[in-house]
């Protein structure tokens, strides 16, 4: 039996499983039929040409955990931002832990996906946001006709939340290989501030699958920063679609830090609905070994007077690949616009491989849209330079691969955030030189 | 200190220097002059070890070792600094990092420890305050939006920082105005003693007003065609180079 095979028949059981009155059940149905008939992705769809699927999916994935597993806190401390308070949403094997977590109902909803969507005084929030700017593509789909469980934020207008919110699946290793679907659904209303941080981190060697929706709703001025530390296993590969509605004068920026993991695909989908909206996306990517990250980004520009910033920055070792696919689209009436994307790539063995491909689609006139893409070794003459001054020639690598990748930290804003990632690319990069950028 | 036997080196197989000898004793000052393209920057490169250009013929001993085989970074260990003509803009890093990294990575590897955190904040201060330089300065980027002044500025402040025993100062002037070439100058001037020695290449007398030269040579298609005192470079001021061209046919 092959996967979507597998998918079909346990959405069969899963729809018996759930009460009837869900106010999403009609929206599972169509969605699984949109997964049927597309299934997943092949390569010979453009927007897949450098990604292949095809061996994740041959692991013969659990649709469901069959047991409950529970960690210790003190086994995961170091995936938690500990050093601060911080709401948390923390999922073992898809299944919410209230033992890790630490939510509220006070002011504002921190909370579970699953109390949303079973609990009535919820109903017409989910009516009016709940896959309303996802695509309906096969995966995101698949994703709907599966979620269940996942966060639920709702921030109300003029709230601004004075500590991150960090989101967390981990993957236990229950099963011998795993897929799971967290789903989550995010509302932050007018002039309203949240900081976000999301991990996915796998403990065992066993395979695991994520494909997950994050839905973002940003209403008039409201400030959103999301971080995606993206540092699993080797064992693990995630498909991370996130679609954010953009109204006027709000700014969301997305960083996405990709360090580990087998296969990462994130799609990253910004709609900017009102005028003078921002968008910001960075990224910064280090892989080694056979490592594959493919960022596939959409800015869709609707309304005019807007801004969007796109800064990729990616290091290549071993046989690694990596994938920038950055579409800008820019509608009629969004003039005025000032769009920017860039995207820089280090290679550092003959072996590894960057796809790099701008899109910009512009249908209004009077828009300044800039792009650039470089691919490229570690200057020479900077590597002399640093030489000449006594540093050896690992360290002075080292060095220029921190340079060029930490730069895109200065938008960081939670000090111990960038702190942790400063840690994790001077660990990945090998740099043990005593100093801090 | 410096000995350059018959040195010859190239580039892509393209002949640059064609035999030069040089030595410089401590406590000298040599300058070397010479047209556009005479060689002046690659015997700069070749002695700070960059591998670039490779040596085909003759050696280059520092205190008696034969450094020609040696790394950039071993050669800088050894006491060998080079200012460079074009300073290279390094995002990422700031001024005082980057020269806490280099002094650090030279005492390490004479196995020595690590600077201790306040001699080295007392010896940026200090050396900062000799080249007039600010202190907010300190904290950018290393040479990015520097102006060319600016950039040859830290050079200067980076050496004096390192305290190196042969210092080759590259066109540190070009770029430099009046005032920044006298605080440039007086802080060379300042780093010298009786152990040290300084190489000044340069195109123009004007920088060997403020540092003295005991020598001046002149690097004409990859070869030291004449050398003289200090006098020699007013006379190539006046007359340009076309006279010594003349007097090297004959």
């Amino acid at each position: 039996m092959s996967l979507k095979e597998k998918i079909l028949s346990s959405y069969l059981a899963f729809e018996d499983y759930l009460e009837d009155d869900s106010p999403i059940h009609d929206l599972r149905n169509k969605a699984i039929k949109t997964f049927e008939s597309h299934g997943f992705p092949s390569k010979k769809e453009e927007a897949w040409k450098y990604t292949s699927l095809n061996a994740l999916l041959k692991e013969d994935y659990s649709i469901f955990p069959k047991k409950e597993t529970t960690i210790e806190f003190k086994e995961v401390r170091k995936y938690f931002l500990h050093e601060i308070d911080t709401f948390k949403i923390v999922f073992v094997d898809g299944v919410y832990s209230s033992f890790l977590s630490s939510t509220t109902h006070d002011g504002m909803d921190i909370c579970l996906l699953s109390a949303a969507l079973s609990k009535d005084k919820y109903k017409p929030v989910i009516e009016t946001y709940f896959n309303k700017v996802a695509k309906e593509d096969s995966l995101t789909s698949l994703n709907t006709a599966f979620a269940k469980e996942g966060a639920y934020i709702y921030i109300p207008k003029h709230k601004e939340v004075q500590k991150p919110v960090e989101i967390i699946n981990f993957y236990t290793g229950s099963e011998t290989a795993l897929m799971l679907q967290p789903r989550n659904l995010i509302i932050v209303g007018e002039n309203a501030h949240i900081q976000i941080i999301e991990r996915h981190q796998s403990l065992s060697e066993n395979a695991v699958l994520t494909n997950s929706v994050t839905e973002i709703f940003t209403e008039k001025r409201a400030f959103v920063d999301y971080y995606k530390i993206q540092n699993d296993l080797p064992s693990a590969s995630l498909i991370d679609n996130t679609y954010i509605k953009q109204e006027r004068d709000s700014v969301c920026s997305v960083h996405t830090f990709s360090f580990g993991g087998k296969l990462i695909r994130n799609n990253l989908n910004f709609y900017q609905y009102g005028e003078h909206c921002n968008s910001i996306l960075k990224g910064v990517t280090i892989l080694e070994e056979k490592q594959h990250v493919d960022h596939n980004t959409l800015v869709h520009h609707i309304a005019p007077n807007c801004e969007s910033h796109q800064d990729y920055k990616g290091i290549f070792d071993d046989n690694s690949t990596g994938v920038f696919n950055g579409k800008i689209l820019v509608e009629k009436d969004a003039q005025k616009l000032d769009a920017f994307q860039q995207n820089n790539n280090i290679l550092i063995s003959d072996k590894a491989t960057i796809n790099s491909k701008p899109q910009l689609e512009i249908f209004a006139d009077d828009v300044r849209c800039s792009h650039g893409c470089t691919i490229g070794q570690l200057d020479d003459e900077a590597m002399f330079y640093l030489r000449s001054r006594g540093i050896g020639e690992k360290e002075a690598r080292a060095l220029l691969m921190y340079a060029f990748a930490n730069n895109v930290l200065e938008s960081v804003k939670i000090p111990e955030l960038k702190k942790r990632i400063n840690k994790l690319i001077a660990n990945k990069i090998g740099v043990s030189l005593g100093f801090n950028l | 200190m410096l000995k350059i036997k018959n040195l010859h080196a190239s580039v892509e197989d393209k002949d640059i220097l064609k035999g030069i000898n040089l030595t410089v004793n401590p406590g000298e000052v040599h300058a070397i002059m010479g047209p556009n393209g005479s060689g002046k920057s690659t015997l700069a490169s070749v002695i700070a070890g960059k591998d670039e250009f490779e040596v085909t013929k003759g050696g280059i001993e520092l205190e008696g070792e034969d450094i020609k085989e040696l790394d950039p970074e071993e050669r800088a260990h050894k006491g060998v600094f080079l200012s460079f003509q074009y300073p290279v803009e390094i995002p990422g890093v700031s001024v005082t990092n980057f020269i806490k990294t280099a002094i650090n990575e030279t005492r390490k590897a004479k196995g020595q420890e690590d600077m201790p955190a306040a001699e080295m904040l007392k010896k940026i201060k200090e050396k900062a305050d000799l080249l007039e330089i600010d202190r907010k300065f300190l904290s950018r980027s290393l040479n990015e939006g520097f102006s060319g002044g600016e950039k040859k500025r830290n050079e200067i402040f980076q050496l004096a920082m390192m305290e190196p025993k042969l210092a080759i100062l590259d066109e540190t002037d070009s770029g430099l105005d009046i005032d920044a070439l006298k605080i440039v100058a007086n802080g060379v001037n300042k780093l010298r003693n009786a152990d040290n020695a300084v190489i000044v290449i340069t195109h123009y007398q004007r920088l060997l007003d403020y540092i003295v030269p005991d020598y001046v040579h002149v690097l004409m298609d990859g070869k030291i065609v004449k050398s003289g005192s200090k006098e020699l470079a007013y006379q190539l001021e006046e007359k340009g180079y076309d006279w010594i061209k003349e007097e090297v046919k004959a």
